[in-house]
């Protein structure tokens, strides 16, 4: 299966909530999808298609808080990066470490450093700021933008 | 945590960190046991967040390599590896291959001497001090190409946007060829003084067993992964630099255990002996010099690369905005998502074999060393320091020497 195969089979599948595709390579591709559908998303990627979950990336820019959530697909050497923008003032989206650990940690350090709020995490406990800075500090926000 | 509503029961909390001469890296594992076994690990880290993340976002492009060279102070060139990969996509910059051989030579040598320092620590944690004493003597010549080859014994600064930095001489080669060599038999020799033993082989098979299901679960990746029959490897997944153009294998084992970790990671230094002596006759067919393409600016965009590691694959995010800094720079080191499986090769162990399955990971040590001491919380009587759980580890496989009949289970 080629990653032209599996962008084709997801593209059948999922019909609500892709905002866009990127075909880069024939092994990179961004895809960006509503924050409602993560869950789903990042599920059927996983379970179905047997896609690993890399990690995830946050950024802040002028649209808001981004995250990319970076899945590969070891045997043809594809990594898909998911896309999703979440808005500035309320920053927030449904966990992912319910569905597989890997995104336990990653989550919440996406929490301490730039105050994004994972919705019905497992064990939102503080992962790296413990003694390091206060509650309520987000690092890693830009404050020029 | 598990068990610790029945206060009536005996509970100790053994601490392995922050500081500890298990762990040469600020971690804290709170090891909860019921008498002999672990039921329940909790982990606290942060004590030495660096943003380097956000460091890196000052810096110009050419400086961050030298930043991202210093995550990790044995697999130094992982890193940059990743980023070079990341760069180059972005820029889409194709590099000569003689500085795509180059990069692999060091990036092989990297998993040789990384390969054989776990093997000394496993050795010592077990009790095997000789183990641990060849492995590392046979280490030496290793550091010592890479001070012939970089300059530096570590930290190497070879990686560069377009190719590397210095070249390796031709005439270099057979002196380089002489110590594989030397290498190679040693290697031979401790792989098969350690195959052949029957203790290693009481204290390390069946323990720390890491199921396919966790590995695809937790993430984990490199020999970790490997070692329970999961194939993965990015050399080979997606290939980089001048892996397609030798031929290797990848090595892998069923029974996820801290023994098959330690076949996959014997076997594998094999294979990088072999990738280094092929690109070592790729680099005689290429022009001496031509080591690098010159890249003027880095355009807007976004980038992913990744490097297989000797502790499995190092993933870089870069974000651009056609400057010379990155806007976001995302670093995935592989021991992030592979001490997450300690949650499960550690439980239902004993503490004696906590050591060996807490270093069966290859747990990215640096950083200080200073000493641990547990306490009962309720009596606030001293337990065990860090040394005395080495020690009782090594008690462990004494007992197993003296006595291989008997059930230690």
């Amino acid at each position: 299966m080629t990653s032209k195969d599996l962008i084709n089979t997801i593209r059948n599948k999922i019909k609500k909530g892709i905002l866009d595709w990127n075909v880069k390579s024939d092994r990179r591709a961004f895809v960006s999808i509503c924050p409602e559908l993560i869950v789903p998303f990042a599920d059927y990627l996983f379970q179905e298609l047997k896609f690993r979950f890399i990690i995830a990336s946050a950024l802040q820019s002028k649209k808001g808080f981004e995250i990319y959530y970076h899945f590969s697909k070891d045997e043809i050497g594809f990594i898909l990066n998911v896309h999703v923008i979440l808005p500035e003032d309320k920053p927030e989206i449904e966990s992912l470490a319910n569905n597989f650990v890997a995104a336990n940690w990653i989550e919440r350090e996406m929490h301490e450093l730039f105050g994004i709020n994972f919705l019905n995490h497992p064990n939102p406990d503080k992962l790296i700021s413990e003694g390091n800075w206060a509650e309520g500090v987000y690092p890693y926000r830009n404050k020029e933008i | 945590m598990i068990g610790l509503e029945n206060k009536k029961m005996s509970k100790k909390i053994i601490p392995i960190g922050p500081y500890h001469p298990l762990q040469e890296e600020p971690e804290l594992f709170k090891l909860y046991c019921e008498g002999e076994i672990v039921k329940d690990v909790e982990w606290v880290t942060g004590y030495n967040h660096r943003a380097i993340e956000k460091l890196s976002e000052s810096k110009p492009f050419e400086e961050v390599f030298f930043l991202v060279e210093r995550i990790c102070g044995i697999c130094s060139t992982s890193h940059p590896f990743a980023f070079a990969n990341c760069m180059e996509e972005i820029a889409g910059v194709e590099i000569p291959d003689r500085a795509k051989y180059i990069r692999t030579i060091i990036g092989e040598l990297e998993r040789i001497h990384s390969h054989l320092l776990w093997v000394g620590l496993a050795g010592h944690f077990l009790g095997y001090n000789t183990v641990f004493m060849w492995a590392w003597k046979y280490r030496e010549p290793v550091m010592d190409i890479f001070e012939m080859i970089t300059g530096n014994r570590n930290s190497y600064a070879m990686f560069k946007i377009g190719g590397v930095r210095r070249d390796i001489e031709n005439d270099k080669i057979p002196e380089i060829k002489q110590v594989l060599d030397l290498v190679k038999k040693k290697n031979g020799m401790l792989t098969h003084a350690v195959f052949d033993d029957p203790v290693i082989h009481a204290r390390t098979k069946g323990v720390g067993i890491l199921t396919r299901e966790d590995i695809i679960n937790y993430g984990a990746l490199g020999p970790t992964a490997r070692a329970s029959g999961v194939q993965i490897d990015v050399r080979k997944d997606d290939p980089y630099a001048a892996y397609p153009l030798v031929d290797w294998k990848v090595i892998t084992a069923e029974e996820g255990d801290v023994y098959a970790k330690a076949v996959v990671r014997f076997l594998e230094m094999n294979e990088s002996i072999s990738i280094i002596e092929q690109c070592l006759e790729g680099l005689k067919k290429e022009k001496e010099g031509e080591v690098e393409v010159i890249v003027k600016e880095v355009p807007a965009g976004t980038g992913t690369g990744r490097h297989e590691a000797p502790r499995g694959e190092v993933f870089h995010f870069v974000k651009t905005d056609g400057s010379q800094y990155p806007v976001r720079h995302k670093i995935r080191a592989p021991s992030y998502m592979n001490i997450a499986t300690f949650k499960k090769s550690c439980i239902g162990q004993t503490i004696s074999d906590a050591t060996i399955a807490l270093a069966a990971v290859d747990p990215c040590y640096c950083c200080t060393e200073r000493m641990a001491i547990a306490c009962d919380y309720s009596t606030g009587k001293k337990i065990l320091d860090g040394n005395e759980l080495v020690k009782l580890g090594q008690k462990r496989t004494e007992e197993v020497r003296k006595n291989p009949g008997i059930d230690h289970s």
